[in-house]
């Protein structure tokens, strides 16, 4: 089955683009560490998910790109078609001219509408090039006007047109010390709008991914690009192909469908975050080994104590004794534990089979409204990914977005009792009563989420 | 890619829009060296065949014939447009787009906005129009005029309440300069106060520019470059100051150092617009970002560096020392000190070799020292563009929707409040069609207004902060 991609505005069109080109670069490495025969079919897998092959052997991504202005989509595809091993198909992307002016309400309420038709029948013929259609995945940033604003349209418009599809929205949440001033409210107009189309957000931080950078890759400068490369190798190492849950040699087909299914249970818990380990610049892997037993330690605790890299864990935090009372859950609760309702654990390469999984399965971890058998899901795949000798990723449902978001709306809700920039909005056709509900909608997912 | 359109008028306004234009093709020529018309060029030029007599279509692809600025010069003397159109500057523009008249406005801000606004009315709008249906994408007028003045003052925002009227969608920036209290016109605060309820009123933001700080710079630029020490090694072109020609051959003009830093602000202004970068920031992004309510659009400008050392090696140092230059009093263009005021919004523009990691060390260091407005604590808008203005590797515009604008807008009305109380040539106003004691009243009313506003903002700065409480939802 294939994913068709749809990229919107700048961050989403350059996150997609280190995508793709992530992984075409896993797919062609000889890496594998796995029999020709494995790595052929994963391979194969792979194309047939993320590319279609044009009679040369040539690689089109399965994409559609959009964006309220030229420039940064004409860079994309100038850069993709110039690695020579893939490219983005001439016509799949649709621009303007004037951009969106960082408003969500000029990209949901003036471009959404004015551009429906042209965008959806690209997305159509993407969809149509697929044999068999897996789902959509979109890229887009909260903080911005393109990706926010038209990107809730356009998720809600692919909702209408396939509703019987899956779909995944890949969002960047912005730096906490501004990127753009009103990405507060973008932020909670986006959140709202898509928390009814979506089936799921997967949700990578500025902050997080930058300390990332900063103190696992040990990159001095860090420009967005490098910022993108790791969102795009955490993205890769969740959605190249893996084995399904009972073993077996072929690849799972399913690839969206396999993860909404073992992560999202209940509508009204749609957020998941990733955790990759290990991470490190590309000229230290030949001199790092790693033990399985020894990722899936950190992996955990990281899980547990809503760290997302394996340095500076706090090792303090421990998951609440069975049958607690209500004081020593408090003490967790205190120690800022982070509660799962589900888990995928992917893992791939060297020695994958004979890895203990138990640690992830213990009911502590989890809200006990789901028995561990089904909170928790394992992948297991032997070819090895991007260079890394063995690389374990995990989705999570949890309570790790409770603090960014709280603060989110926080902040937003602070700026909407002063009224500023209001008259930005309403301009385009968002009015204070629509700010209402997009804040009674997160009101209620915060609320949710607390309450695990 | 979208279109802009200057309206240079008066004589401040077309001796800066000139500073303006010919910088403008030396950036591009710096960085467009194929001679290719692109995307980026045509945002302020159109391209075209002189062979057709200047009247054949716009040449939207391939090689450059001849460039022609979108601009509109309006002057009712025509002494400095006939300066422009007999210097080096005299292909760019257009017989077309020029309204000159002879006798000049008498710093009389009635005569500027009612006896010639009323007069050429029909004609500027024929011309505006024109320049529009040049463009694919007309994204923004940029008027450039001083407020002291006759013409400028008056007549420029006659054009400004017309580009509201005939160009409703489209965004209307001011590049206003303010005369100083030594300013030798006697009517000049009556013309700016008038003026300002104009602004007030009509145009999305204004950058406000006082000539004592452009000459502040142009001073601290000359004494570096006499001192000795360093002056050797400065790259000419870097200056923030420096015309595009050849120094040598150049003849500069008394305030063309001044106006060649506003001509600079523009270019910062529209630099991301026009070339690529990995975070860009359109016009509509920083009206969008910087106006939190209608009124409150002025914005305060700092341009750094001023000059670029020969030495091309940058330590992150350096590179430090231009983010702490821009909020320092003397590098802002009117005489304010933001940093002791309450910022309500704050926008970095950065162009050349910088990334969003050293864009966010800086935020982080100077964060502390500033004073946001309690609902916007982190309010930062930031760009990053790739491409470096003429002679330096990087470089800084940093724009703040600032309380630090009230001193000089208080003045301003102290200044009116003086000649008005005595009724001081009041009748040469008054004798003027159209204009009325109300419209005297009014204007001071709107000002006033506006000062009271950034008043309250000021009261809530340093005060306790009680966050207003959140939604309860029923569980």
């Amino acid at each position: 089955m294939s994913i068709v991609t749809v990229q919107l505005g700048q961050c989403g069109n350059q996150v997609g683009h280190e995508v793709f080109s992530c992984l075409c670069r896993d797919l062609r490495g000889s890496h594998g560490l796995c029999s020709r025969r494995e790595n052929q079919s994963y391979q194969d897998a792979c194309r047939e998910r993320f590319f279609s092959e044009e009679e040369s052997g040539g690689l089109v991504a399965r994409a559609v790109l959009v964006d309220m202005e030229p420039k940064v989509i004409s860079q994309t595809l100038s850069m993709a078609a110039r690695s020579g091993f893939w490219k983005y198909n001439e016509h799949s992307h649709f621009c303007q001219k004037q951009g969106s002016g960082n408003n969500w309400a000029n990209g949901y309420s003036v471009h959404g509408p004015r551009h429906k038709e042209a965008i959806m029948n690209l997305v159509q013929k993407e969809a149509e090039r697929c044999d068999r259609l897996g789902g959509f995945f979109t890229t887009m940033s909260m903080a911005g006007g393109t990706g926010s604003g038209l990107g809730a349209f356009v998720t809600q418009c692919l909702r209408d047109a396939f509703p019987t599809s899956f779909i995944l929205n890949h969002v960047i949440w912005p730096y906490g010390t501004g990127e753009v001033i009103v990405q507060n409210y973008n932020s909670v107009l986006t959140l709202s709008h898509l928390y009814q189309s979506s089936d799921a957000l997967l949700v990578h931080e500025n902050d997080v991914i930058h300390k990332i950078c900063a103190q696992l890759m040990n990159i001095k400068q860090i420009s967005f690009r490098d910022v993108n490369q790791v969102i795009a190798h955490q993205l890769g190492s969740v959605f190249q192909p893996t084995h399904p849950a009972g073993g077996g040699s072929d690849y799972s087909r399913n690839p969206l469908g396999d993860l909404l299914e073992a992560l999202v249970p209940h509508p009204e818990f749609k957020v998941l975050a990733l955790r990759n380990i290990p991470q490190m610049p590309e000229d230290s892997l030949a001199y790092n080994t790693f033990s399985w037993p020894g990722l899936l330690k950190h992996l955990r605790q990281m899980l547990i104590a809503n760290a997302k890299m394996e340095e500076g864990i706090d090792w303090q935090v421990r998951p609440p004794p069975p049958r607690s009372s209500i004081s020593s859950h408090s003490t967790a609760k205190a120690l800022h534990f982070n509660t799962s309702i589900a888990n995928l654990l992917i893992l791939r390469g060297k020695d994958v089979h004979s890895v203990d999984l138990g640690s992830f399965q213990d009911p502590s971890l989890y809200t006990s409204w789901l028995n561990p058998q089904d909170a928790f899901h394992a992948r297991k795949t032997p070819r090895a990914f991007n260079k890394y000798e063995k690389s374990a990723s995990l989705v999570s449902n949890s309570q790790f977005l409770l603090k960014p978001l709280d603060s989110v709306v926080g902040k937003a809700w602070n700026m909407f009792a002063s009224k500023a920039y209001i008259h930005q909005y309403t301009k385009f056709g968002i009015e204070e009563e629509d700010f209402l509900d997009s804040f009674t909608t997160l009101e209620q997912v915060i609320s949710s989420y607390t309450t695990l | 890619m979208t279109q802009s359109v200057v309206v240079q008028v008066g004589q401040c306004g077309n001796q800066v829009g000139c500073r303006f234009w010919d910088l403008a093709l030396r950036e591009h020529a710096a960085v467009n060296k194929k001679g290719i018309y692109d995307e980026a060029l045509s945002s302020f030029f159109r391209n075209i065949d002189t062979r057709s007599g200047g009247d054949g279509p716009d040449i939207y692809k391939g090689k450059i014939c001849s460039l022609k600025a979108r601009a509109l010069l309006i002057d009712m003397e025509e002494g400095v447009v006939n300066e422009i159109l007999q210097g080096p500057l005299r292909d760019v523009f257009d017989s077309k787009q020029l309204i000159t008249d002879v006798s000049g406005s008498g710093n009389n801000w009635a005569v500027g906005h009612k006896l010639y606004g009323y007069q050429y009315r029909e004609n500027i709008v024929e011309k505006l129009r024109k320049t529009a249906e040049h463009c694919d994408c007309l994204q923004c007028f940029f008027i450039i005029h001083s407020m002291g003045g006759g013409t400028g003052s008056g007549l420029g925002t006659f054009v400004l309440n017309l580009l509201e009227d005939e160009f409703p969608e489209v965004y209307r920036f001011v590049t206003s300069v303010y005369p100083s209290g030594e300013d030798d016109v006697i009517t000049s605060p009556y013309n700016s106060v008038l003026a300002m309820k104009e602004l007030n009123e009509h145009a999305d933001c204004v950058l406000p520019i006082e000539n004592e700080s452009l000459f502040d710079i142009v001073n601290k630029i000359n004494q570096m470059m006499n001192s000795g020490k360093l002056g050797s090694t400065v790259k000419q072109n870097s200056l923030v100051t420096s015309s595009a020609g050849n120094a040598k051959t150049l003849q500069e003009k008394p305030f063309d150092a001044m106006n060649n830093i506003v001509a600079n602000l523009l270019l910062n202004l529209t630099s991301s617009a026009r070339f690529e970068g990995s975070l860009n920031m359109d016009l509509n992004e920083i009206s969008m970002n910087l106006v939190p309510f209608p009124r409150l659009h002025y914005l305060v400008s700092s341009l750094t560096p001023l000059y670029t050392l020969a030495d091309i090696n940058v330590p992150s140092r350096r590179l430090d020392q231009m983010f702490s230059d821009a909020f320092s009093r003397d590098h802002q263009l009117i005489q304010a000190d933001p940093k002791h005021s309450l910022y309500l919004a704050c926008a970095l523009l950065v162009r050349g070799n910088v990334q969003v990691s050293d864009l966010r060390r800086n935020i982080e260091r100077l964060k502390p020292s500033l004073h946001f407005v309690s609902w916007n604590q982190e309010g930062w808008k930031t760009g990053l563009c790739s491409v470096p203005p003429v002679g330096h590797s990087h470089s800084l515009l940093a724009l703040a929707n600032n309380t630090c604008v009230k001193p000089t807008f208080i003045e301003l009305k102290d200044r009116f409040m003086k000649l008005y109380k005595k009724k001081a040539h009041l009748h040469h106003y008054l004798q003027i069609d159209g204009m009325e004691q109300s419209c005297f009243s009014e204007a001071v009313s709107s000002l006033s207004d506006l000062i009271e506003e950034y008043n309250e903002l000021d009261a809530t700065k340093g005060g306790p902060r009680t966050d207003p409480s959140r939604l309860k939802i029923a569980v």
